[in-house]
């Protein structure tokens, strides 16, 4: 690609912090189900945390998000903070929903993380409304659909789509193509063999990125935003990356061919994004594995925080089901 | 304030009228609502546009998942939303995002967001629409935690609930009679709190617990038993969920006889909650079973003396009056 928005030193920086937070992170939850803390369907995004790194350095607090399960990456992209988030998974009523909703139903308004769906697809259609809002009031927020290659094949896909580009609203689609659906490969489910092709069926730009190189990703990302924030309309982004594990801990991913998982590992976008930190000069060896320290220290902090703080009390089982609480 | 007479539709028109006047961050959206698309099929939302701007009454294509997600998204940021769902049966196409999002937002967020909409949807058999365009499907979404559900009788409750429905800070489904969106009676404006019925009738022998279409003939047979000495009771639910059961009970405790009709198939429907809940609550205190009456066990059928005898009668709830009154007292 070219005439891609440049990234300047400071923002790869930030882009390296996010992706850190999201692979340590996502390195203790799994550590933390091995040693039976966490009996949780638990969907890792290990392999994809240069989409949300590089996407959400564009994008600001009046901006929202919506995720799906595999989304822990988007969250602390956008800002969703370690405690709230541990308490979360740990059932907690320190957690950010209280305990209630868990892995695959995290909220966090305060950071823009609205919502994260168990369903294939229900992003879009939320999204959809949250950029609707946003463009009636005026400000230039934006709101961001996140999903995967499978979730394309649904048909609320369509229907959010055509409304975002007819309305011109301010959404960014972002489809995480990790080339799998639960088993089912892409090729295998999807009809065009680029997902960005449909874009032009709604008459909204499109566009095919490595979702794992730094450059593009935060370039496809930038124009998207900008565009949104221009009252130009909705963008199609598909980011084409890779997950390392199953489709959640403790699938082996047989379905996945081992040559293919074993030059995906091979080619870590994290790993590559380190080396690319040091060659630009973004940061020293020495300061990088400083920001790692401190990223570690603080995730085992909300780690123990969590697993030290109460269980909701019974009485939260009918609690917000409704906002005034029936006889 | 009451005007003499308003039909059903005028009732929902003015109550969207009066409530985008009152709350500049209300929308309106669903198929063809706008006014260029003339205000929508049966005209329920007629002039809004025109009133308030295109921004906020805003036709949508035909994308039931879309226009519930759009709502759901917008009320999440702080607008609320009133959306329609053309006929109940396209409910189903939004399900996802009825039942997994807009009822469980609030829950699963733990308290941190809300989803503030109103779902206005129209249906009922009557007009020879067949099995897809008709169906009474409230007991899906009564069955539903998170999920209000409403269905005015007449044109003040329609009024009056809506308004309520629009102001409340959960998701509320809103049926409509499509049948009968054209009758007019009299009409008071109020608002009127969601979760309170009406006894619509005293009497002294039985209760009658019904909303929606079927007050009416409950009402007549009322009337007819009333000639022959036979004192009933009818008590108009409005909100489905939560019922009113105080008002039911206070009923129920009088009379001592309960039945329940509704147009919607009658098994699994909401009949079955009430009545064993009466059941329940009043065991050994009543003089005969709590009864039902409902849809027979088919899909809404096309030919008229089919769809006549699909929907509970007039006679139909006489019939079933006189029989439990003739039960042995218990
Ligand atoms: C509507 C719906 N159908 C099926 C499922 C079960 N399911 C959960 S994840 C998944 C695969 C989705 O794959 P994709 O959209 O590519 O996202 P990824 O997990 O790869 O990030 C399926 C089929 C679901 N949650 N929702």
């Amino acid at each position: 690609m070219s005439n891609l928005p440049v990234l300047d030193a400071g923002t790869l920086l930030e882009i390296y912090k996010k992706a850190a937070l999201i692979r340590y992170n996502d390195m203790r939850v799994i550590k933390a189900m091995k040693a039976g803390l966490l009996m949780t369907p638990y969907y890792s995004p290990a392999g994809q945390e240069i989409i949300p790194s590089a996407l959400s350095v564009n994008l600001n607090d009046g901006d929202t998000i919506c995720t799906i399960y595999r989304g822990t990456h988007d969250m602390l992209a956008k800002g969703f903070p370690l405690g709230p988030l541990w308490a979360e998974l740990a059932g907690r009523i320190t957690g950010s929903c209280k305990g209630k909703g868990g892995t695959m139903h995290l909220t966090h308004p305060e950071s823009g993380c609205m919502v994260t769906t168990g369903v294939v697809g229900s992003s879009m259609p939320i999204a959809t409304g949250l950029g609707w809002s946003a463009k009636l009031e005026g400000k230039g927020h934006v709101a961001v659909a996140n999903f995967g290659d499978g979730a394309a094949n649904i048909g609320a896909f369509h229907e959010s789509l055509n409304l975002a580009s007819l309305w011109k609203l301010p959404v960014i689609f972002i489809c995480q193509n990790n080339r799998y659906a639960e088993h089912t490969s892409f090729a295998n489910s999807t009809a065009v063999d680029q997902l960005s092709k449909r874009a032009a069926g709604y008459g909204m730009a499109g566009v095919t990125v490595n979702g794992n190189d730094v450059d593009e990703m935060y370039g496809a990302a930038k124009i998207a935003v900008d565009r949104a924030r221009a009252g130009e309309g909705p963008t199609l982004i598909e980011a084409l990356t890779f997950r390392f594990n199953g489709h959640l801990i403790g699938d082996a991913a047989g379905y996945i061919p081992k040559d293919e998982m074993a030059s995906a590992k091979q080619n870590d976008p994290f790993v590559t994004l380190r080396k690319r930190v040091l060659v630009d000069d973004a940061a020293s060896e020495e300061a990088l594995d400083a920001i790692d320290a401190d990223i570690k220290a603080r995730i085992e902090e909300a780690v123990k925080a969590a697993f030290d703080a109460e269980w909701p009390d019974v009485s939260e089982l009918k609690r917000d089901v409704f906002a005034h609480e029936l006889a | 304030m009451t005007t003499d007479t308003m039909n059903n539709i005028s009732a929902v028109n003015l109550a969207l009228y009066d409530a985008l006047a009152a709350d500049s961050t209300l929308l309106v959206l669903g198929e063809d609502v706008a006014d260029r698309e003339e205000g929508g099929v049966a005209g329920a939302t007629k002039g809004l546009s025109t009133a308030f701007g295109d921004d906020r009454v805003k036709s949508t294509p035909i994308s039931e998942q879309a226009i519930i997600g759009t709502a759901i998204g917008a009320s999440l940021r702080g607008h609320r939303v009133v959306a329609e769902i053309m006929l109940m049966n396209f409910t189903t196409i939004a399900m996802d995002m009825i039942i997994n999002h807009a009822a469980k937002l609030r829950f699963m967020s733990g308290g941190q967001t809300h989803v503030p909409i109103v779902i206005r949807t129209m249906t009922g058999a009557g007009m020879s629409n067949g099995g897809q365009h008709s169906d009474y499907l409230e007991a899906w979404f009564a069955h539903t935690p998170g999920i209000k559900v409403v269905a005015p009788s007449n044109p003040t409750d329609a009024y009056g609930l809506l308004r309520s429905a629009i102001e409340d800070d959960d998701p509320v489904i809103f049926i409509e009679n499509l049948p009968t969106y054209w009758n007019s009676s009299p009409f008071t404006k109020e608002v009127i709190p969601l979760g309170q019925a009406k006894v619509v009738q005293e009497g002294s022998d039985l209760t009658i617990v019904t909303y929606a279409t079927m007050v009416a003939p409950a009402m007549a047979a009322a009337a007819a038993l009333a000639d022959s000495g036979v004192s009933v009771e009818v008590v108009d639910l409005r909100t489905i969920a939560p019922w009113d059961k105080e008002t039911v009970y206070a009923s129920v405790q009088k009379t001592g006889r309960a039945l329940i009709v509704h147009e919607a198939v009658k098994e699994f429907g909401v009949g079955a909650e009430i009545a064993a809940d009466l059941s329940d609550h009043f065991f050994g205190a009543l003089k005969a079973p709590v009864r039902r009456l409902g849809g027979a066990f088919a899909p809404v059928p096309y030919s008229k003396p089919l769809e006549t005898a699909f929907v509970p009668s007039t006679a139909g709830i006489e019939a079933a009056v006189r029989a439990l009154l003739t039960e042995r007292d218990i």
